[in-house]
C-alpha cells in the first residue's frame, strides 16, 4: 500500500466513520431515553437515500404509502381512545396531524414534478415523508409496551427492522439506486486527490454533532431528553412524560438516520436492505461506548469506518467478518470493566 | 412422576400420529414434518434460554451453522463418519459459545443478544468467503447418515430420526428444568441478586443454559447437513437467528411445547405466504418477513406468553402436588456452641457517592440469640443487611463470621459458609411454586449437575432437597400453599416464603429483613414462635423490623442506628427507655 | 365534569374520600379520607410501613387508586396521569429525591419548570431568582452536579426544584429523611414559609413532633387506616402518638 492508497482509504473510512458516529449517537439517544435498541435505525437510512433517489427519477417514493397508513392506523387508536373518553373536541386534531398532513404531502408530490425540483427542495421533501415515521413508529409499535424489559423492546425492534426491510423491497425494488454528487469540486491534498461530496459529509455530520450538543446542552426540551434519560421518575414527576421523550427521541432518531442516507446516497449504491448493516456499524460504535457515552461512541464509530475501509483492502472478502468480529474484543473490554453483574 | 391422566393421552396421541405420520402423509408433508422438527430442536434451545433463562440470542442459526458445516467439511474433506462429526460438531459449538457467552454474560442482559447478532453476521460472511468450505456456494455431497446398516437416504427415512431426537431433547429439557440445576437456571430470570444470595453461581449456570441451547442448534445443524446432503451459507444467516427467536415466540417462549407449536406455526406460515404473497405482489422476495415482523409486534403487544397457554387452557392442567416423604432427611450442618459470636461487624461504614449510607457500624451477634436492628427510615439497615451478606459490599470495615473476613467475599460464598437471608422487597419467582421457591434455598445441599438432572439420575437428591423444603413450609405455616404459585399468596406470606427458603439453606445466621411486615396480629405471633424455636436450637438470628411490638417482645438485644450510625445497644426495656431513641423516632426541631 | 362549587369548600384545595390502594392482591391503604385547605399545611405522620409514601404515590398519580378525589374543584378520573395532575399545579417532592444526578444544580431547578415553558411560561429566571432567595444554598452550588451534594442539599434542591412548577399544592414525602437535626430545623423553617406564601402542602412524615409543630391539621396513618386525626397541636401530647410508635401499649 502507497501513500496514496492510504489516504484514499483514510478518506473512505472517515467519510463512512462519519455517518456511522451520527448512527452511533441516535442510538445511544433512543437507548438513554426508551430503553429501545433502535435496530431499525439503518432503514432510516436506506429509505432516506432511496426516497431521494426516486424523486430525483420522477418517481413516487413508495415511503408515501407507509406514512399515509401509519398515519391511518394511528388516527384509528387515538380517535377510538378519545371516543371512548368522550374527548370529542380532539378529533380533528388527530385526523388533521395523522391523516391530512399526510395526504396533503402526497397531493403536493403527485401535483409538481419533484424531478425537477432543485437539490435543497428534494432533500427537504425526502426529510419530511421518512421522518416523521420514527415518532409514528414509536407510537404504534414502542409505546404501547414502553414499560417492557430491554428484551421484549429488542425483540420488537427486530421486528420492525424485519417488516421495514420487507416494505422497502415492496417500495424500492430488488434494484439498488445512487444519486449524483451533490457537488463536483474536489481539492487537491498533496498527491492526493479530496473529493467535494467527502468534504461535505464531514462538514455536515461535525455540523449535526454541534446541533446536537447544543440541542442538549442549551434547550430545555434537550435537557428534558437528558433528564428522562436519567432518572424516569423524576422526570415524569416535572410533566415530562415518557411517551413525550419517547416521540422526540425517535424524531431524532428517525431525522439523524434519514438525513445520513441523505448524505451517503452519492456515495454507495444503496439496496432496499442496506441499510441494516449500516445501521449495525454504528451500533458497534454505540457498543464501543458502552450504550451510554456520547464521545466513546462516536469515537468507536470512526474507528469502525477505517477498520473497514483498510480491511476491504487488506482482505476484502472478509470486510464484515472483520468489522463485526470486533465486537467480541470490545464487549470482552467492556466485560472487564463491569465490575460485578448488573440487574437486568 | 406422576402425569394426569389428561397429559399422558394427549402426548400418546400425539406420539402414534408421528408414528403413522409418514405411512399417511405425502412426500411434501413428510418434509415439512422434516423441517418443523429441525427448527423445533433450535427453538427448544432458545426456550430455555430466553423463557426460562431471561437471556435472548439471535445468533441460533449461526450455532446451527457450525454443526451443519463441520459435519460437511470432515465427511467431505476428511471422509470421518458423521457418528464422529456430531461430537466434532458439538465441541466446535461449546467453544465458541462459552467463549462468547464468557465475554457477554458478565454485562447486562441486552449485550447478549446484540453480540449474537453481530457473531450471526460475521459467522455467515465467513462461511460465505472461506474457499474451504465452498464459498456461497456451500460444499454439496455431504453422505447420507446410517443407521446399522440402513441408509437414510429419503427424508420418510429421516423422519423418525429427527423426531427421536426432538422428543428426547423435550424430555431431557423437562427433567433438567424440574431439578436442582433447572430451579438455578429459573431463578436467574427473577435478577442474579437472590439467586447469588442462595448459593447459586449465576454466571455458571447463564453460561450453561446459553451452552445448551447452543448445542441443541448444533444438533440441528447436523441433522440438516445429512438430511439436505448439501449445505450454504443461506439458512444459518441472521435472517433464520431472527425467525427462530420468532418461532419461540410466536409458540410460548416459557414452554417447552411451544417450541414444536411455534416451528409448526411459523414454518406452515410462511409456506403459505411465499405461495401467495408474491403472486399479490406481481414479484418475488422475502415478503413474508413483513407479516412475520407484524405478527411478533401483535403478540409481544397482545399475548406475551405466546400461543402454548391459550390452547393449554382447554385441557385441565396438571399440578404436582406431591412429595416423596420417606426419604432420609438432608444432612444437617452442625451449630455452634450457644453464646459463641458468630458475626461481628467491625466499623462497617458504606459510601454512595457523596451520601455516607452506614459510618463505622460495630455490633455482634452470637449464636442462640436473635438481635435486633431498628432505626427511623433511612437510617442504612437494609444498606448494612446488604453489606454483610456481600450483595453489595461495604467500603470500608471488616464483617468476620464464624471467625472468617467475609467482607470482600460474593454473595454466594458467604451463603456456603452458613448465612442465609431474606429481602425487605420480596424476590421470589412468582410463577413458580412455593415448594420450588423455597427449594431454590436448598440449593447448595444439592451436588448433581446437569447431565444428572437431564437423565433422572439425580432423582433420590431432588426428592430430599424437596422434603426439605416441604419441611420448612411447615414450620412456616404454609403447608396448605405449597404447590400455589407463589405470586398468588398475600404479600405477608410472601415474606413466609422468603423464611423458609432461607431456613432451606440450613443456616446458623439467619438475616431477616422485615419478616412481619404485612403478617396479621396471629401470623405475627406464630412467627415470634417460630423464631424463638430457631433461636433454642442454636441458631443466630439478625432482625430488622419496624414493628417495634413485635421487636421488643422478641429481640435478646437490640441496636439503633441513625443517619448511619450506631445510636444506641442495648436490652429491649434499655431501649425504650432510652432519650435519644425516643428522640430519633419521634424527632423534634427544638 | 366539574361539579359546583359550594361556597365553603371554595377554599378546599384537596379532598380525598374513602381512597384505597392496592398492590397486586394487597390492599396497602383501606378507605382513608382527608382534606387540605388553601395555605394549610396538613401533616400525615405514622410508623414506618404504614403506608404514608403509597398515599402520596397515588395522588400524584403513579398508582392507580379507588375512592374519590377532588382536586381544585374537579373530580380527578380514575385514568389521571401524572402530567395532567403537574400541569394542574399538584407537584411532589418524592422521598427518594429522584434528582437529575448528573446535571447541574440550576438545570435540575430549571426542568422543575418545564411543564410551564410547555405551557408558554417564560418566567423561568424569576421563579429560580425566587427559589435562589429560599435556598441560597443552592445558589452558591449552582454549577455544581446534583449528585455531588450532600443529603440536605439534595432535599434543598428537591424542593426548589418543585417551586420552579409553581405548585398549588406541594406533596411533601419525608423531607426530613435522613438528614441531621441542624438540616432538619432548616427544611422546617422553609416549609413554615412557604405556607406564609400560600402554598398549601401535604407533609408525610415519620419525624412526628416536627411534623406536628408546623403543621395545621394532623392525620395519624397505622397500617393503611387512619387512626387518630386532629388540630396538631392536640394531637402533639396525645400518648396515643406516642404508643404508635414505639410499640409500648399493648394494644390489640
Amino acid at each position: 500500500m502507497d501513500l496514496q492508497i492510504a489516504l484514499l482509504l483514510g478518506q473512505d473510512g472517515v467519510t463512512n466513520g462519519a455517518i456511522y458516529a451520527l448512527l452511533a449517537l441516535a442510538l445511544v439517544l433512543v437507548f438513554a431515553v426508551t430503553r429501545v435498541i433502535f435496530i431499525p435505525q439503518g432503514e432510516f437510512v436506506a429509505f432516506g437515500a432511496l426516497t431521494l433517489a426516486s424523486l430525483q427519477a420522477g418517481r413516487l417514493p413508495g415511503t408515501v404509502w407507509l406514512l399515509l397508513a401509519m398515519g391511518t392506523a394511528i388516527a384509528l387508536i387515538e380517535g377510538a381512545t378519545a371516543v371512548r373518553a368522550r374527548r370529542f373536541r380532539r378529533l380533528p386534531l388527530i385526523l388533521l396531524l395523522n391523516c391530512g398532513a399526510p395526504l396533503l404531502l402526497a397531493a403536493s408530490l403527485l401535483a409538481v414534478s419533484p424531478a425537477g425540483l432543485p437539490l435543497p427542495v428534494q432533500v427537504l421533501l425526502t426529510l419530511m415523508l421518512v421522518v416523521p415515521l420514527a415518532p409514528m413508529l414509536y407510537r404504534l409499535a414502542y409505546q404501547p409496551i414502553a414499560e417492557a424489559s430491554v428484551l421484549a423492546l429488542l425483540i420488537v425492534s427486530v421486528a420492525v427492522h424485519v417488516t421495514l426491510t420487507g416494505l422497502g423491497l415492496v417500495f424500492f425494488g430488488a434494484e439498488g439506486s445512487r444519486t449524483p454528487a451533490f457537488t463536483d469540486a474536489s481539492f487537491a491534498l498533496g498527491d492526493a486527490v479530496l473529493q467535494g461530496q467527502t468534504v461535505l459529509v464531514i462538514v455536515a455530520s461535525i455540523l449535526l454533532i454541534v446541533a446536537l450538543y447544543f440541542f442538549f446542552e442549551r434547550t430545555l426540551y434537550g435537557k428534558a431528553l437528558r433528564a428522562t434519560a436519567m432518572n424516569r421518575t423524576g422526570a415524569r414527576l416535572m410533566g415530562i412524560s415518557g411517551d413525550l421523550a419517547g416521540l422526540l427521541s425517535f424524531t431524532l432518531a428517525g431525522a439523524i438516520g434519514a438525513f445520513s442516507g441523505v448524505l451517503i446516497s452519492p456515495i454507495t449504491t444503496i439496496y432496499y436492505d442496506s441499510g441494516f448493516l449500516i445501521g449495525l456499524k454504528g451500533f458497534v460504535g454505540a457498543i464501543i461506548g458502552g450504550l451510554a457515552s456520547y464521545p466513546l461512541a462516536a469515537a468507536g464509530a470512526v474507528l469502525v469506518g477505517f477498520l473497514e475501509a483498510y480491511s476491504s483492502f487488506w482482505a476484502s472478502a472478509f470486510k464484515e467478518v472483520i468489522v463485526f468480529t470486533l465486537i467480541i474484543p470490545v464487549l470482552l473490554w467492556r466485560s472487564l470493566k463491569t465490575r460485578h453483574v448488573e440487574e437486568a | 412422576m406422576k402425569r394426569s391422566l389428561h397429559s399422558t393421552i394427549l402426548l400418546l396421541i400425539f406420539i402414534v400420529a408421528l408414528l403413522a405420520a409418514p405411512a399417511l402423509l405425502s412426500e411434501f408433508h413428510v418434509t415439512l414434518l422434516n423441517y418443523i422438527g429441525l427448527y423445533a430442536i433450535v427453538t427448544l434451545g432458545l426456550v430455555m434460554l430466553t423463557g426460562v433463562g431471561g437471556l435472548t440470542s439471535f445468533g441460533q442459526a449461526a450455532f446451527a451453522g457450525l454443526g451443519a458445516y463441520t459435519s460437511a467439511y470432515l465427511t467431505t474433506v476428511h471422509g470421518v463418519s458423521p457418528w464422529l462429526t456430531l461430537p466434532a460438531g458439538l465441541l466446535v459449538t461449546a467453544i465458541v459459545a462459552l467463549s462468547l457467552g464468557l465475554v457477554t454474560l458478565r454485562l447486562s442482559g441486552h449485550f447478549l443478544p446484540l453480540g449474537t447478532i453481530a457473531w450471526g453476521i460475521s459467522l455467515y460472511y465467513l462461511f460465505g468467503n472461506l474457499a474451504a468450505l465452498g464459498g456461497h456456494t456451500g460444499i454439496s455431497g455431504v453422505p447420507p447418515l446410517h443407521i446399522l446398516d440402513v441408509e437414510l437416504r429419503s427424508g420418510r427415512d429421516f423422519f423418525y430420526l429427527i423426531w427421536a431426537i426432538l422428543l428426547g431433547l423435550i424430555l431431557a429439557t423437562r427433567n433438567l428444568l424440574d431439578s436442582r440445576e433447572g430451579r438455578a437456571i429459573r431463578a436467574l430470570k427473577g435478577g442474579s441478586v437472590m439467586a447469588e444470595a442462595m448459593g447459586i453461581n449465576t454466571p455458571r449456570s447463564k453460561i450453561v443454559v446459553f451452552a445448551v441451547a447452543a448445542l441443541y442448534a448444533a444438533v440441528s445443524g447436523w441433522l440438516y447437513a445429512h438430511l439436505q446432503r448439501f449445505v450454504n451459507p443461506t439458512p444459518f444467516s441472521l435472517t433464520q437467528g431472527i425467525e427462530y427467536l420468532f418461532m419461540a415466540v410466536v409458540g410460548g417462549v416459557s414452554h417447552v411445547w411451544g417450541a414444536i407449536l411455534g416451528a409448526g406455526l411459523i414454518t406452515v406460515l410462511k409456506q403459505w405466504l411465499q405461495d401467495w404473497l408474491p403472486r399479490l405482489l406481481g414479484e418475488s422476495g422475502n415478503f413474508e418477513m413483513i407479516v412475520f415482523g407484524l405478527l411478533m409486534i401483535l403478540v409481544l403487544h397482545r399475548a406475551r406468553d405466546g400461543v402454548w397457554p391459550m390452547l393449554q387452557r382447554f385441557w385441565p392442567q396438571e399440578v404436582r402436588r406431591a412429595h416423596a416423604e420417606s426419604v432420609p432427611r438432608l444432612a444437617k450442618r452442625p451449630l455452634p456452641e450457644p453464646g459463641s459470636v458468630l458475626l461481628e461487624v467491625t466499623d462497617a461504614s458504606k459510601c454512595f457517592g457523596g451520601l455516607v449510607a452506614n459510618d463505622r457500624v460495630s455490633f455482634r451477634v452470637r449464636a442462640g440469640e436473635i438481635m435486633a436492628l431498628i432505626g427511623p427510615n433511612g437510617a442504612g439497615k437494609s444498606t448494612m443487611f446488604n453489606g454483610i451478606s456481600g450483595v453489595d459490599p461495604l467500603s470500608s470495615g471488616r464483617v468476620s463470621f464464624r471467625g472468617q473476613r467475609v467482607e470482600s467475599l460474593p454473595a454466594r460464598r458467604i451463603a456456603r459458609l452458613g448465612m442465609s437471608r431474606t429481602f425487605q422487597h420480596v424476590r421470589l419467582l412468582p410463577a413458580m411454586s412455593v415448594i420450588e421457591n423455597v427449594a431454590i434455598g436448598a440449593h447448595l445441599r444439592g451436588r448433581k449437575s446437569f447431565i444428572a438432572a437431564a437423565c433422572r439420575a439425580d432423582r433420590d437428591e431432588d426428592a430430599q432437597l424437596l422434603q426439605e423444603a416441604a419441611m420448612q413450609i411447615e414450620r412456616c405455616g404454609l403447608r396448605d400453599q405449597m404447590y400455589e404459585p407463589s405470586g398468588n399468596l398475600p404479600l405477608g406470606r410472601q415474606r413466609l416464603v422468603e423464611i423458609a427458603r432461607a431456613l432451606a439453606a440450613d443456616p446458623c445466621l439467619l438475616l431477616l429483613d422485615e419478616p412481619a411486615a404485612g403478617l396479621r396480629y396471629v401470623e405475627k405471633q406464630a412467627l415470634a414462635e417460630l423464631l424463638r424455636r430457631l433461636r433454642a436450637e442454636g441458631m443466630g438470628i439478625l432482625l430488622v423490623e419496624h414493628d417495634m411490638e413485635f421487636v421488643m417482645g422478641l429481640a435478646d438485644r437490640v441496636v439503633v442506628m441513625e443517619f448511619g450510625r450506631k445510636l444506641a445497644a442495648g436490652l429491649p426495656e434499655e431501649i425504650q427507655r432510652n432519650p435519644a431513641v425516643v428522640e430519633a423516632y419521634l424527632g423534634g426541631v427544638e | 365534569m366539574s361539579a359546583p362549587l359550594a361556597t365553603e369548600e371554595r377554599s378546599v384545595v384537596l379532598e380525598v374520600r374513602d381512597l384505597s390502594v392496592s398492590y397486586g392482591k394487597v390492599e396497602a391503604l383501606h378507605g382513608l379520607s382527608l382534606r387540605v385547605h388553601r395555605g394549610e399545611i396538613v401533616t400525615v405522620i405514622g410508623p414506618n410501613g404504614a403506608g404514608k409514601t403509597t398515599l402520596l404515590s397515588a395522588l400524584i398519580g403513579l398508582l392507580p387508586l379507588r375512592g374519590d378525589l377532588v382536586y381544585l374543584g374537579e373530580r380527578q378520573s380514575a385514568g389521571r396521569s401524572v402530567e395532567q395532575l403537574v400541569r394542574q399545579g399538584m407537584t411532589l417532592v418524592p422521598e427518594k429525591r429522584e434528582l437529575f444526578a448528573e446535571m447541574s444544580v440550576s438545570d435540575n431547578l430549571l426542568l422543575g419548570a418545564f411543564d410551564r415553558y410547555r405551557a408558554g411560561h417564560r418566567d423561568q429566571l424569576e421563579t429560580i431568582d425566587h427559589v435562589f432567595d429560599i435556598f441560597p444554598r443552592l445558589m452558591e452550588r449552582r454549577e455544581q452536579m446534583a449528585g455531588t451534594l450532600s443529603g440536605g442539599e439534595r432535599q434543598m434542591l428537591a424542593m426548589g426544584r418543585a417551586l420552579m412548577a409553581k405548585p398549588r399544592l406541594l406533596l411533601l414525602d419525608e423531607p426530613s429523611l435522613g438528614l441531621a437535626p441542624l438540616v432538619i430545623r432548616e427544611i422546617f423553617r422553609t416549609i413554615a414559609h412557604l405556607r406564609s406564601i400560600g402554598v398549601a402542602m401535604l407533609l408525610v412524615e415519620q419525624n412526628a413532633r416536627a411534623a406536628l409543630q408546623v403543621a395545621d391539621y394532623a392525620y395519624v396513618l397505622e397500617t393503611g387506616n387512619i387512626s387518630l386525626e386532629g388540630p396538631s397541636g392536640s394531637l402533639a401530647s396525645d400518648p396515643r402518638v406516642i404508643e404508635s410508635y414505639l410499640g409500648l401499649g399493648g394494644r390489640h
